[in-house]
Parts: C-alpha cells; structure tokens; sequence
C-alpha cells in the first residue's frame, strides 16, 4: 500500500477509481454508437484532405456536409472516401476539390466490397499513421538526447492575437525558462463547427487554432529548444465543437499539450453533453497516440463554485477523467489532471487547506502531470499582492510535487500577458522551485491536524458525490447541475445536429490502430 | 483556461519598429503600454478615479486605465494603472558618456601599475555625509570583493584604505593629504531629497580650496550615481550599478598613467 503523508485512506481511493469507472464505462456506451461531424473531418484530414474551396470553406466540412445534407453520415466518411478512390483513381484530397466545385458527387459513386475499400484506404491510413509516430518519436529523441526541464514544468500564455507577435513573445519566454507555451485561441473559436484555415493575424486575446499556425509555432519553439538545450512544448486547445479535428491538427504538427475536456466545454461553452463526449473520445485516443499530454479543466469549476465548498467536485471530476481517458488509450503519464489554487485569499488557513488539496491529489494521481492552476478569481489589479498570491501558488506547487505550473500572472484580469508580466511570473516560479526545492522530502504533517483532516474530509466528500453521479449517470447528474453549479440540459447547447448514430457498417479504423499501437 | 477582461484595443498602429521613435512595448509593437503607481492626496471615490485618468492624460497616456485602487488612510488613494504612452525617443541619437579606460583583471592591473606607475598607488574610499551605508564602498575596497570580483585592498599594487560610513569631508580630505592619496573614492547608497548632491558638491569645492583637486583622482560610485552626472558635479569619474573593484581599479591605474604621461 502507498505511504499517505495526508494518512489518506486508500481502500476509499480505490472504490472512488471504481465507481469512477463504473460511470465512465456508461458514458462509453453511449459514445461507441455514434459519430459526429467532428470526428468525419477528422477523418478526413487523416485521409489527407487540407485546404479551402473557393468560399474558404474548409475542404473537411465541404465533404462531410455533402453527406449529413443526404442523409448518409452514419455510414462513415471513409466509406464514400474508399469507394471515391476506387471509382476515380484518385487521392482523397483531389476527390474532395471535386466535391467542392461540384465535379463529383461523392454519394452517387459505385460502392465496393468492405476489403476493396480498406485496401484503397490503407496508403493514406499508414501516411498519417507514420506521421504521427515520426513527430512523437523526434519529440522523445529531443528529450532523450538534449533534456527538458524539471517538473513542474513552467507553463505560461501568449495571446497578441497575432501569431507571428506570438512567437516572438514565446521565444523570448522560452528563454527566460518556460517549459511549455500555450498559444491562447481567439475568443469563441471553440463555438465554431469549422478550423480555420492557415497562418492568421488577428483575433480577440488570442488567435485562431489552425493547423498552419501550430506548425509555425513549433518550427520557433524547435529553433529556441535548441538555443537554450531544453525541450519547450507547445500546447493549444483541444476544446470546443472541433474536439478531434484539434486533436489530430496537433498530432500532423507535433504538439505536445492539448486541453482536452468535454466536461469544461459543456459547462463553460454551452456544447451539448452528448457531441463533445463523442467527440472527446476521438480526441483522447488520438492524442494518447501522440504522446500528447492532456490537460483537463476542473480548475475552471472553481472560477465559479466556492474553491472551499466544492474541492470534492474537482478530486470526482478528476476521477472520472482519469477513466475516461484510459478507456481512450490514453495512458497516466499523459495525464494533466486539473486543479487550482482558488480559495479566497481573505480565508484564515487557506495556504494549508490549498496544501492539503495539492497534496491529496498528488498521492491519488502519483503517475499524472497535475495541472495546477493559478489564482484567477481574487486577482484584483493589485499588482503587488498578486505577486504574492502567485508566490504561495508557487511554495504549494513545489512542495507537493505539482506536474505542469501554470504560471499566474500579476495583471490577471487586466489585459492578456505583457512580455514583462510573464517574465516577472517565471523569475518567481524559478526562485520559489529552487529555494524551496526539497521541502516535500523535509516536513510531514501533524497527524490529524488541520491540513490531513482537510483532506481526508475531502476525498470522503467526493466518494459521497461519485456514489451520486454513478446513480443518476452522468449525464443526468450534469442535467442538475452537480459541477461548478452550472446545469445543462441533455439536448440543449450547442452541436447536438452534428451527432449522428452510426451504422453497423459503420468503421474508423484509427480507434484500434491507434490505441494498440502504444509502447 | 484563466478568464480575463481581454480588452487589447490594438489596431490602428504602425507596428513596425523604428529607433529613431522608440515607446515602451506591452506585448505588440509601439502599443506604448506602460504600468504605473502612484497615490493621490485625495479621498477614495469616483472624483480620486477621475483625477488619476486626466493625470494619466496628462503625463501622455492615451485610453489609462485604472486597474486597482485603495484609499490608504483618510484622504490619500493610491492607484495601479495602465496606459499607452505617446511620447517616444529618438534612440540612435542618444550619446551617453562612460567611463573610458579598458576593463582590465587584478593581476594586469598590478602588472600596469608596476610597469607605468613604478610604485604603490594610494587609494582612499568613504562613505561621506549622512550616508550609512557602506555595501557599495566595501563591494569595491574590500578584500574579498563582491560577486567574484576582489576588492581594492587585494591588488598587490595597491594601498588602500577603506574608511567607512557617514565621513566628514573635512576628516576625508585631512586623510587625504596625511596618506598622499592618489585617488578617492566617495560611495552615496542611500540618500535622501537629493542630499548625496549637496554632499559631493562641497567635496569638490572644499579640495579646490585646498589646492588638491588637480593632484587627486576624484571619483565616486552608487546606484543614483552616473558618469554624466559626476563629470558635471566635477568629479573625474562616476560609477553606478553593476559596476566592481576592476572597473575602478583599471580606470585609476590607466589615468594616473595618462597624467604621468602628460607630464
């Protein structure tokens, strides 16, 4: 049995992972009978097809709407793909051009027996395939052979709106000792049913997600790994209506950090429960491939619910991700669970209730990058205390062995991050992860003081609240409103159109390629 | 992700960067954001607010932003703000005078001194007037030096006396002509509504008076301190931040060289 520092329980852990996966297997099956827009274009881009007809629709949409408008999505996109080929002898990419001028009608090509169709398919299934292995192979090899630095690993934001600003900003991060740049997306890109095409210059705190610009961006974070002889990874957002389609754009491009949670999206982007579980799955199977640590984003719960009150809805959020995600393939290591130091700094004793949290989630997710959030919601605009507040984020951080540090910054709520404020944030960061570096191994709490009480009560609370969801299912529990207080409806939001069941002929070859081709 | 009231106005500018109209940079070429703090003599309400913004307006901030504020006690409000700057300046034409001698390590300079001097120079440092601060003064004298930089009293070539805090300058210049000093040093960390100004300047006068100022290196050193303003105050060299034992020694060295020289 684990050693608790926190003498946490951990018969009761093991039945919070059980109930956690008994709630996540009903979601798997609800998510294995359908397929969604999203996932077709995924598909798609797997195929090969890039690019833009002459209204900038992207060519994905341009295929996968010709089959929703007949009526056909269930059969899958790869079927009409496979078929196309056989028909045409051409690639996918040149069969989607004719789609979109109109020259072929992708419904009306002779159909072929299920092997013919595989073997047509199976060229362009080994390219992406191979890709995808190259990019996570020359990833591992960089770290192997040159480094990266130490966890937590500093993990800060640019967001000019302009990707070319961007790298310039993140290089210049990079070199001041950030080990992951996060590009933040434009406001409201994750509402649309589209990716956008190529490298863009605009945008509101943020710019778009495009597949053009993740490759710029990870072209300039090779050159400065290089310079400073320490991986930096790059992360976007894997969120929102284009879930998959995200997802395997990062994989093409080599990224290395996604946020990936269909449960912030529902809460927080309106998306209906049902298109984003579907679509998640997807996303999580490609990017366990890909050696793509995800990030989940229980820590947003805590922007809304008191960060007290609802520490357990984060540790049983954090559980069902956790099955979630290894029904997906995607392994524990890859893991960026959420979490955040959210509790009002006015709170007599918050630093060691934030402590305990940090530390509970830590000995229940030994194997997980933990994502740790900074304070958001006190950040007044006074400057000078937020640098202090961000500094206790940092002490908590180190000493419980945090996986990814979100950096705060001093001018949260103000404006999107100057050079100066994320400098400010890592000279912080570096000074409290090197001065304080061993405190983990040094000190042990009081037994049954307030920090391992604290936890204890937290880890019961959330056993209490999965036994709960595991009743209700979890869909009907997110119908109550049982996370971040924020109710949704079952067929209400966003995206729901774009869900459809799918046939029993139905096949995405890439689910078992992908999750039994792990080391 | 963190939320935040993301409101970068930023279009409408020319970014591209010119450095002969060079503003402060936030996150985008010449947006000219800049952070401020300050507090006001006034009461904590919508009027204090307004003020700080024309205030802004008026140091040459468009679109200030007050970001935070608090009133400190009755009727004093301090302020965080935010603003784009619309002044710029012509860096290229900038000239700023330094110190001009070459940077040269203890042993070279024992080894010029030796070669160019032919004897043990003597060097008096202080820290003068009100000043009780002497970090800066031993930093330079001191044995060990600072930062991997060793100080005066270890050069080989080198008499030198370091005599402390809050020194008169009657005692300095009295010390001054018992050791035949060939160079002083006046240290000024910490000083307030610009006395350490007052204080350098009597020095000066006080050495002219006594017929010394020809026949001395007079140099002083600290954060508030530059070569520009030494010169003006009438000393030979000023030295400020970032600046060690080997600075001032290679400098006092190769002058006295350059005085021999001129005969």
């Amino acid at each position: 049995m684990q050693k608790s520092k926190l003498g946490l329980n951990f018969h009761k852990v093991a039945k919070a992972r059980q109930i956690a996966g008994n709630i996540a297997g009903e979601v798997q099956k609800f998510v294995g009978r359908y397929t969604t827009v999203a996932v077709e274009r995924t598909l798609c881009r797997l195929m090969g097809i890039d690019g833009i007809d002459a209204n900038e629709a992207p060519l994905p949409n341009v295929m996968v709407d010709a089959l929703m408008s007949n009526g056909v999505l269930n059969q899958g996109v790869l079927y009409y793909i496979g078929n196309a080929i056989l028909e045409t002898g051409l690639t996918p990419q040149e069969i989607a051009v004719k789609v979109s001028t109109g020259a072929l009608d992708i419904v009306k090509v002779k159909t072929h027996s299920d092997n013919e169709i595989k073997e047509a398919l199976q060229p362009y299934i080994d390219a992406s395939i191979e890709r995808i292995k190259a990019n996570r192979k020359r990833r591992e090899e960089f770290i192997t052979n040159i480094g990266e630095g130490a966890k937590p690993y500093i993990y800060v934001i640019v967001a000019t709106g302009n990707i070319y600003e961007d790298v310039v900003q993140a290089q210049a991060a990079a070199r001041q000792g950030a080990d992951i740049i996060a590009v933040i997306r434009t406001t409201g890109q994750s509402l649309l049913d589209y990716v956008p095409y190529g490298a863009t210059t605009e945008g509101f705190g943020g710019t778009y997600a495009t597949q053009e610009n993740f490759r710029i961006m990870r072209s300039a974070l090779n050159d400065v790994s290089a310079e400073v002889g320490r991986y930096v990874r790059l992360c976007n957002y894997c969120s929102g209506l284009c879930m998959p389609e995200i997802a395997v754009m990062g994989a093409l491009e080599g990224l290395d950090v996604m946020l990936n949670d269909a449960l912030y999206g529902i809460l927080f982007r309106d998306i209906n429960m049902q298109r984003t579980m579907v679509d998640q799955y997807f996303s999580r199977v490609i990017n366990g491939f890909a050696g793509v640590i995800i990030n989940t984003g229980e820590d947003n719960y805590l922007t809304t619910a008191d960060a007290f009150e609802e520490a357990r809805t984060v540790l049983a959020s954090d559980l069902i991700n956790e099955q979630l995600a290894l029904l997906a393939g995607l392994p524990e290591n890859q893991m960026g669970l959420g979490h955040a130091f959210e509790m009002n700094p006015d709170m007599e004793n918050g630093f060691l209730y934030e402590l305990a949290q940090a530390q509970m989630t830590r000995e229940i997710f030994p194997k997980a990058p933990l994502k740790y959030m900074p304070p958001t919601k006190f950040m007044t605009g006074n400057i000078f205390k937020g640098q202090i507040q961000n500094t206790l984020f940092n002490e908590i951080s180190i000493w419980t062995g945090q996986g990814i540090q979100l950096l705060g910054m001093i001018t949260e709520a103000v404006h999107t991050p100057f050079m100066s404020d994320r400098y400010l944030a890592i000279e912080n960061a570096r000074y409290v992860f090197s001065n304080m570096k061993s405190i983990g191994e040094e000190v042990e709490f009081k037994n049954g003081g307030i920090i391992q009480s604290r936890a204890q009560q937290v880890l019961d609370q959330a056993l209490d609240l999965l036994m709960q969801i595991e009743k209700e299912g979890l869909f009907n529990a997110l119908e109550k409103g049982i996370f971040a207080d924020v109710k949704r409806p079952k067929t209400g939001g966003k995206g729901l159109n774009g869900v459809v069941e799918t046939d029993a002929n139905y096949r995405n070859p890439f689910i078992d390629l992908m999750k039994g081709e792990k080391k | 992700m963190s939320s935040g009231l993301y409101s970068m106005n930023k279009s409408g500018f020319d970014q591209t960067l010119d450095l002969t109209k060079v503003k402060p940079y936030g996150d985008t070429m010449n947006d000219g954001k800049t952070q401020l703090s300050f507090t006001l003599p006034v009461p904590c309400n919508d009027e204090a607010i307004e003020a700080a913004k024309q205030l802004m307006r008026k140091m040459g901030f468009e679109n200030p932003q007050v970001v935070y504020y608090k009133e400190l006690t009755k009727g004093f409000t301090f302020f965080n703000c935010y603003g784009s700057c619309v002044h710029s300046v012509d860096y290229t034409s900038i000239r700023v005078p330094k110190v001009e001698s070459t940077v040269m390590d203890m042993h070279e300079t024992d080894e010029f001194i030796k070669t160019h001097i032919g004897r043990k120079i003597v060097v008096i440092g202080a820290s003068t007037g009100t000043d009780a601060h002497t970090v800066g003064i031993d930093a330079i004298m001191n044995m060990k030096g600072y930062a991997g930089h060793y100080g005066l009293e270890r050069y080989e070539m080198i008499e030198a006396l370091n005599m402390g805090s809050q020194v008169l300058n009657e005692d300095f210049i009295a010390k001054a002509i018992e050791l035949k000093a060939d160079a002083l040093l006046v240290s000024q960390t910490v000083t307030q509504k610009d006395v350490h100004i007052q204080n350098l300047t009597e020095l000066v006068e006080m050495l002219e008076a006594e017929g010394l100022r020809d026949k001395i290196i007079l140099i002083c050193g600290g954060p508030r301190l530059s070569h520009e303003l030494a010169k003006e105050l009438g000393y030979d060299a000023g030295f400020s931040m970032n600046s060690y034992a080997d600075d001032v020694a290679s400098y006092i060295a190769q002058e006295m060289g350059n005085r021999k020289a001129k005969g």
